[in-house]
């Protein structure tokens, strides 16, 4: 049986048993058209409208806020672009680490009437909020975004200390919280950004469907024209069976959020002891962060090197954010927190999920450990 | 029989269980992202996809390396349309497509015009046909990019797409066709077609929903401008992770049209002519749209005096579409029916019966004597009716304003 102990969970999640039985109907003999005005199309609408609830009252959001996108990609490519594409022009800032989803929206403004600022990350993989607040002072960008949580490191920024900032700047405040949801308690209205994106298969949803929350006052223009669908900000013949079953990991994700998080931070915990004890260089590591994400290099072993050695040995691992994974550049993120390139090419990253046990992580660490005794051992003949 | 009967292939069609069973692994078993270079539930999904693209290039004659997977036709359409006439805006601002064109069409030329472009709306003629004289005479030196589409979603029409391709690539304009409503319908070759941009839906195909792609020519080669940026999917032109399930579920949907095409052609042209000839006993029905450029799945027809909403919730039992699926929240009468000549009465109380894989000929029976049944009764009711069986000439009475 096809089965390697898988601790990649930032780059895609297992869907949820329960989450399937919600979408399989829609498979099969609930196929309508949202759109259509019988009874198989108000099926269809029906269950797009359920979903929408779930997933609004999962970040504390109203359901006319949920904009359904086809994954957090778009989501955040609609926030950047559609945000910018109704105003003249301006300053548009974006955290140093920000997943390239919104990075590169961004600069495809410049020159387009708009600036790009970056904010710096600290050391610790935090944005640097006193000196963003600083930034946004002086540039008084029309939009910002700021990640929640870092796919790499899992840092957890305090993106409510940018609200006031860009409010007095006159800014929208944008947060990709796609690796926020389901690790920890999500409110929209308390966090007081303007927009946020979500995304369905890192929380035990399928791949296909994600959502951008965001505030009715936020003037948006449409990326996708044609029927006016959701609210006329994304056309397209809604995906009926993955909204649905993002709907329903949003539930999930709500209601077991404390036990899920409790389970995958015993076994972080218990890992990076162990990693620690093998003499791991952490990168990142530092509160706040996400309950179930490590990333850490060994010196002078290459990070890709030691990823695919552990797929060999039936471990799925990433060593970098798996968008970006076939770029053998060292990671974005770990150069904006100051590494050298050469100590992030050694950067491998474990992504817990709720269903992790004790028992992979030792068998993870005990792999390891043998492994880098044997590369050290290579290192040494090559030189 | 299972009620309602579904009569409504062109909005969407069931997936499948040949392709629902493809699926359910990639959702139950290997849920990777094909996008995670570093281990095998990576690699194992990155070659599912790739083995989905093969198909889908398969049925279309294309080179696996010119599909690209988009969320559905609509963004395809948006891609297809706002990539290359900003790649080619230095070359000229000039757009030409038709009236009866999807709204995804439409709506991103509209949107087009706003940002400095100029777009030509061509009329068609009363068949639903475009006219190429016409489509001649609107070419301009700065015309860059054409959009017309293969198969019209309401009335069901063929474009003469070759004869397009042959004008468009003789005077170096791109070439983008809609073709949403013709896999499986109908014989697409690519390799013959001068087409440079196609776009194509899985959910009109026995497919799922939310997955779609554009075909992009790479001989002579075709640039475009990506719409949605990030990881850099796509070769670039479409990021975002793909999602494994739906492209194998497409690849599989195309590859069963390519093998089942011939076959079910014959079994829907066979019920659509059952239908065809048992409305058309009816008085006063036009059938909207050319009988022969046009696909057997599709009947549009209008039944005159008869209120078209009083008609919809009468035949409840059987599931069609009063215009396109994606307008048929508005009350505004069908924009393709106008096109074709047809006044606001007559396009009010049309029917659009879309036929398919799962049709059987009880569902076709039971429909027309369903349809002889309301028509006649709603015609009583009608005090129209009643004076056209008077005899008198409907056009040459006058109305008092109200």
């Amino acid at each position: 049986m096809f089965a390697p102990v898988y601790l990649d969970h930032n780059a895609t999640t297992p869907l949820d048993e329960r989450v399937f039985a919600v979408m399989e109907p829609f498979l099969r003999d609930r196929f309508g058209n949202a759109s259509s005005r019988h009874e198989y199309g108000r099926h269809a609408r029906a269950a797009i409208d359920t979903a929408r609830a779930q997933v609004a009252d999962a970040v504390g959001a109203h359901p006319s806020e949920v904009i359904f996108t086809s994954g957090g990609s778009e989501a955040n490519n609609l926030f950047v672009k559609g945000a910018a594409g109704s105003q003249r022009g301006g300053v548009v800032a974006i955290g140093a680490s920000e997943h390239p989803c919104v990075r590169e929206p961004a600069r495809q403004l410049v020159g387009q009437g708009w600036r790009m600022l970056e904010l710096p990350v600290m050391a610790t993989g935090h944005l640097n909020t006193t000196a963003s607040a600083t930034l946004i002072a002086q540039h008084r960008p029309r939009l910002v975004s700021a990640m929640l949580a870092n796919n790499e490191t899992g840092a957890l920024s305090n993106v409510m200390a940018l609200v006031e900032p860009v409010r007095q700047a006159g800014g929208w405040l944008h947060t990709d919280a796609v690796q926020a949801l389901g690790k920890i308690a999500l409110d929209f209205r308390t966090l007081g950004v303007q927009a946020m994106t979500v995304s369905s298969h890192k929380i035990g949803g399928p791949i296909g469907a994600g959502a951008l929350v965001v505030a009715k006052r936020v003037d948006m223009a449409a990326q996708i024209a044609g029927g006016g669908h959701e609210r006329g900000l994304r056309s397209g013949t809604e995906n009926v069976a993955a909204i649905a079953g993002f709907g329903r990991a949003c539930e999930l994700a709500v209601q077991e959020l404390d036990a899920r998080a409790a389970q995958m931070r015993v076994a972080r915990d218990r890992l990076e002891e162990r990693l620690l004890g093998l003499g791991a260089r952490p990168f990142g590591g530092v509160e706040p962060r996400l309950p179930n994400t490590s990333y850490f290099g060994f010196d002078n072993i290459d990070g890709e090197t030691l990823v695919a050695k552990m797929d060999r040995a039936g471990f799925a691992i990433a060593s970098g954010a798996a968008c970006s994974s076939a770029n053998p550049e060292p990671s974005r993120t770990l150069l904006a927190m100051g590494v050298e390139p050469d100590v992030a090419r050694t950067a491998v990253r474990v992504s817990m999920g709720p269903r992790t046990t004790s028992e992979d992580v030792d068998r993870f660490a005990e792999t390891i450990g043998a492994m880098l005794i044997e590369l050290k051992r290579m290192a040494a003949v090559a030189v | 029989m299972k009620f309602p009967i579904y009569l409504d292939y062109s909005a969407t069609t069931p997936v499948d269980p040949r392709v629902a069973q493809a699926m359910i692994p990639w959702l139950t078993e290997n849920f990777g992202n094909p996008a995670s270079r570093s281990h095998a539930y990576g690699w194992t999904a990155e070659e599912a996809v790739e083995t989905a693209r093969e198909n889908v290039a398969a049925l279309v004659g294309a080179d696996p390396k010119e599909i690209v997977w988009t969320s559905g036709a609509t963004e395809s359409n948006n891609l297809a349309i706002k990539g290359a006439a900003h790649f080619y805006a230095s070359k000229g601002k000039h757009l030409i497509t038709l009236k009866t064109e999807h709204k995804a069409v439409l709506d991103t030329m509209r949107e087009l015009e706003r940002t400095g472009f100029e777009v030509t709306y061509l009329d068609v003629q009363e068949n639903g046909l475009i006219d190429l004289e016409a489509f001649k005479a609107a070419l301009r030196p700065d015309t860059t990019v054409v959009s017309v589409m293969f198969v019209n979603n309401e009335v069901g029409v063929i474009q003469p797409i070759a004869e397009l391709g042959e004008i468009c690539r003789s005077r170096g304009i791109i070439f983008h066709v809609d073709a949403a409503q013709a896999t499986g319908k109908v014989d697409i070759d690519l390799n013959a077609l001068k087409v440079d941009l196609m776009s194509f839906s899985a959910h009109k195909t026995y497919g799922p929903k939310g997955i779609g792609a554009l075909y992009v020519r790479r001989k002579p080669r075709v640039r475009l401008e990506a719409q949605m940026h990030g990881g850099g999917h796509e070769r670039g032109m479409r990021s975002g992770t793909l999602a494994t399930h739906q492209i194998v579920g497409m690849g599989e949907a195309f590859r069963l049209a390519k093998l089942e095409m011939g076959a079910e052609r014959e079994h829907v042209r066979a019920l659509r002519d059952k239908l065809l000839a048992g409305l058309t006993t009816m008085e006063e029905v036009f059938v909207n749209g050319d009988m022969e450029a046009r696909v057997p799945h599709n009947l549009n027809i209008s039944f005159a005096y008869v209120e078209g909403e009083s008609l919809i919730m009468a035949i409840k039992d059987v599931a069609v579409s009063s215009g396109s699926a994606c307008t048929s929240a508005s009350l505004e009468p069908s924009y393709v029916l106008r096109a074709l000549g047809r006044n606001d009465e007559l396009a009010h109380s049309s029917i659009r019966f879309s036929i398919g894989r799962f049709t059987t000929e009880e569902e076709v029976n039971y429909t027309i004597e369903l349809l002889h049944n309301k028509i006649g009764k709603l015609r009583e009711l009608s005090p129209l009716w009643e004076m056209v069986k008077e005899g008198v000439d409907l056009n040459t009475v006058q109305w008092a304003a109200h």
